[in-house]
């Protein structure tokens, strides 16, 4: 069974007033279980409503939306997502570990489980001495592990990221890229992650998904075959290659 | 976009003007049930006729008490913004003055009425004028003084990108970015400055002006009459209360802008 | 090789920063108190300096035309000294056999029973004005402006008809109705309203990402509002019962002054303008004791601000 399935969905913001906004046409999309897609595209090509499309926090004007064979509306009421967002979005009354234990918390898990699988996630992304503090204390690269942390922490079968490393430093930013494939490797969880960056696409995702605006529309696939995605992968000319065609691709839907 | 204007608008003026009505009819409804003499709440016919009959003397007190509350409110919005300006200028004296101004602030200010009694007289309505400006004067200073202050830094490192003056910078930044804050407490001030202006009367001041009306009204069981008094009363503080929304509009019309646009 | 980490040594300088934070704030509260104390004596310093300029005018025999009419005159009724005023809380008054701070200590307690009614039964009632018009946004648009214009009715000035009103009209209950608790209602109108009004832009200030979250989840509407928007609107909350606080205070004196209910700081001070002429000093330190009950419940406020938000209001304080 698929992972998710896009079949002719559409969205069409304020319909039938002034300011309608036609922000997607006819997307069809197959992601297979396992798969690390990227959606990329220039802004307002409706990458982000699309994720919001699979996490069915908004609903599509026609068409389709299934995930494991499901509705996604019916994923959702499942606790199928985890979600991450550009910013943390942690909730600041909250210490870490009590942000990480939110969603275990809505979904009746017992405090001891709770804790034991909080402490598991803290160690995953390497804060396990900061469960105490608030949010507000954390810089924001170890805020924005935190909230990847509360996404993993029920292991949702889908994991769904708008920009979550946007509004990170370059260096930061490209350890979080190789943490994040470490967390996805020892969970083979499927994950829809959308991205400004060509070289982050590149480097993150077994699909790039390149997407053209008004209205947005799929333009291209591309699949990235690149085996060992470590620190080399780089500075490795199959990786240059692949960022060359992403980009040529970008540049012919916005023509 | 005009038409989807125009009902927009219709729309938000129709649901406050609905609710109205059912609101003074379940006024006039429910009296039946819980004050069966029309005793202690009268119906808002019965307001209007008793306004009607004692309009002389009630229209009287209104001027009396609206000289108090206008010109106490007047002076305590020009001492406070002064204030403000002032102690904003030094770093020192802001940090450590507008925190006191706070606790001050939840004195019972209204407790001083009969000690103004004293020092201006008991007839002299500048006692009750003393106790507006005082109520008026701290929400006014510290709204301001916290505006002055609590500017983005980028926006004033900017300005002094760019050479800028220091007064061009109040100018530019603190001033505009105090606006919200100063119309803030004008809008809450304008209410308390009523409440204080007719407590401060029970104290002493004029025996015309609206407080004494209440008063003696109650006392003598004339329920009509008091609340055709406290009906003036709620009409000065109405007019100047709408009288501030207006000249905020008008002052800072992107403020409004900005919270129309986040309308879902 | 691992302090070449970046995560590492971010994580560092971030445990370094929150010692010299706490560090940072214990200093602040310390200079706050010094410059409060420094403060009142400046302010007594005033008052007894403005004093001696008056007498020093008086003794000379000069007619200067502002004191005694814009500023206030200088004789001991007028402004009894500091230190007869402070010598008051020692003495005890003719016909009673406390002292005076013990019997304005009394005074105050029955006030703050007062106050404190109001304030939780406006905070209840404010609170759930919130809740139903950020659910319903035709009925916001349509009571908020009422619930705006209900504070431009000076209730407290009819508080001697909700007393006769409250005796009249609330004997549905089990106890007793007596008038401090139509007192208390004044405080509740005087209270409810910044709750309402701040508590509907708290709950309306969750930021949209949280909300999203919140959905991704599917929680329902009861764990939406518990674990996101009561949290959320806190900052916004505690600005509230800062002002209903200290309105609860006013409206609890002003209430007990015009509606005639014995005890009470309030009927104290009435009582004691009453008798000014005899005893100008008790007037002042009654007035004195209003202010402390009215910086005391603010400080409280403040105190259980500190306790609930802790550190994560480190953003939002006042």
């Amino acid at each position: 069974m698929n992972a998710i399935e896009i079949c002719g969905a559409t969205k069409v913001f304020n319909r039938g007033r002034s300011n309608e906004v036609n922000a997607l046409a006819e997307i069809n999309l197959t992601v297979e279980p396992g798969e690390f897609i990227t959606l990329i595209g220039p802004s307002g090509c409706g990458k982000s409503t699309l994720l919001r499309l699979i996490g069915s926090l908004i609903a599509p004007s026609s068409g389709q939306v299934q995930v494991h064979g499901k509705a996604a509306e019916q994923a959702r009421l499942d606790r199928d997502y985890g979600m991450a967002f550009q910013t943390a979005g942690l909730f600041d009354w909250r210490t870490v570990a009590k942000n990480i234990e939110l969603p275990l918390e809505l979904m009746g898990w017992s405090r001891t489980k709770r804790r034991a699988r909080s402490a598991e996630m803290l160690e995953l992304v390497k804060l396990a001495e900061f469960a105490k503090h608030h949010p507000r204390e954390l810089s924001g690269g170890m805020q924005q592990r935190v909230a990847i942390a509360r996404a993993l922490a029920f292991s949702p079968v889908l994991l769904l990221m708008d920009e979550p490393f946007g509004a990170l430093d370059e260096m930061t930013r490209e350890h979080m890229q190789v943490e994040l494939l470490r967390i996805w490797e020892q969970t083979d969880t499927t994950v829809v992650f959308v991205t400004h960056s060509i070289p982050e696409a590149v480097f993150l995702s077994t699909r790039v998904v390149v997407m053209s605006a008004r209205p947005g529309a799929i333009a291209a696939n591309i699949a990235v075959d690149l085996d060992d995605r470590g620190v080399a992968l780089r500075d490795d000319p199959a990786f240059f290659k692949k960022v060359t065609e992403v980009r040529t691709a970008l540049r012919e839907a916005e023509a | 976009m005009n038409s989807a204007r125009i009902t927009n608008t219709a729309k938000s003026f129709s649901a406050p003007i609905v609710a109205g009505l059912v609101i003074f009819g379940v006024w006039q409804g429910a009296l039946g049930l819980l004050d069966p003499d029309g005793f202690v709440l009268p119906a808002p016919i019965e307001i209007v006729a008793a306004l009607v009959d004692n309009w002389d003397a009630v229209s009287q007190g209104a001027r009396i008490t609206g000289f108090v509350v206008v010109s106490g409110l007047g002076v305590g919005i020009v001492l406070g913004v002064l204030a403000a300006l002032l102690v904003t200028r030094f770093r020192a004296a802001n940090e450590t003055i507008t925190p006191l101004a706070v606790a001050i602030n939840a004195v019972p200010i209204i407790a001083l009425a009969p000690i103004f009694n004293n020092w201006f007289g008991l007839t002299s309505p500048r006692s009750n004028q003393a106790i507006v400006v005082a109520l008026v004067f701290f929400p006014i200073f510290i709204n301001t003084a916290r505006g002055l202050t609590q500017v983005d830094r980028s926006q004033i490192e900017l300005m002094e990108s760019y050479a800028a003056s220091r007064s061009r910078i109040a100018r530019e930044v603190r001033i505009p970015n105090a606006m919200p804050y100063f119309f803030t407490a004008l809008k809450l001030a304008t209410s308390l400055a009523v409440i204080a202006a007719i407590v401060a009367e029970y104290f002493g001041g004029r025996q015309d002006a609206l407080g004494p009306i209440i008063t003696q009204s109650a006392g003598l069981t004339r329920y009509d009459t008091a609340w055709a008094a406290v009906l003036a009363g709620t009409a000065i503080g109405a007019v100047l209360y709408f009288g501030a929304v207006l000249l905020e509009r008008l002052v800072m019309p992107w403020h409004l802008a900005s919270r129309n646009g986040s309308h879902e | 090789m691992p302090s070449e980490d970046p995560l590492v040594r971010d994580q560092r300088s971030t445990q370094q920063a929150t010692s010299e934070a706490r560090r940072d704030a214990l200093a602040r509260m310390v200079r706050k108190t010094v410059t409060f104390v420094v403060f009142l004596a400046l302010l007594a310093g005033l008052y007894t300096g403005y004093k001696a300029f008056g007498q020093a005018i008086d003794d000379a025999q000069q007619d200067w035309a502002v004191v005694g009419s814009v500023l206030p005159r200088t004789d001991n009724l007028n402004m009894p000294p500091l230190s007869e005023i402070f010598g008051q809380f020692g003495e005890t008054p003719g016909g009673q056999d406390q002292i005076y701070i013990k019997i304005l200590f009394d005074e105050a307690l029955f006030t703050l029973r007062e106050a404190a009614v109001g304030f939780v039964v406006g905070l209840i009632i404010g609170m759930a004005i919130a809740l139903v018009l950020a659910q319903w946004r035709r009925l916001e648009q349509g009571l908020l402006p009422y619930v705006i214009a209900s504070q431009t009715i000076p209730l407290i000035a009819i508080a001697p008809i909700i007393v006769i009103w409250g005796r009249k009209n609330f004997d549905v209950f089990p106890w007793e109705w007596q008038n401090w608790m139509s007192v208390a209602i004044i405080a509740t109108y005087l209270t409810f309203f910044p709750v309402a009004v701040n508590g509907l832009r708290g709950l309306q200030a969750a930021r949209p990402e949280n909300k999203e979250l919140m959905a991704s989840y599917a929680a329902n509407w009861g764990q939406t509002l518990w674990r996101l928007r009561l949290p959320a609107s806190l900052p916004y909350l505690f600005a509230a019962f800062k002002i209903a606080a200290t309105s609860s205070i006013v409206g609890a004196i002003v209430g007990e002054i015009s509606a005639g209910v014995e005890g009470g700081l309030g009927r104290r001070i009435l009582r004691e303008a009453f008798n000014y002429t005899t005893g100008p000093d008790r007037l002042f330190a009654s007035v004195l004791g209003a202010a402390v009950l009215g910086i005391f419940v603010f400080l409280v406020v403040i105190g259980v601000e500190r306790l609930v938000v802790g550190r994560q209001g480190k953003g939002a304080v006042v």
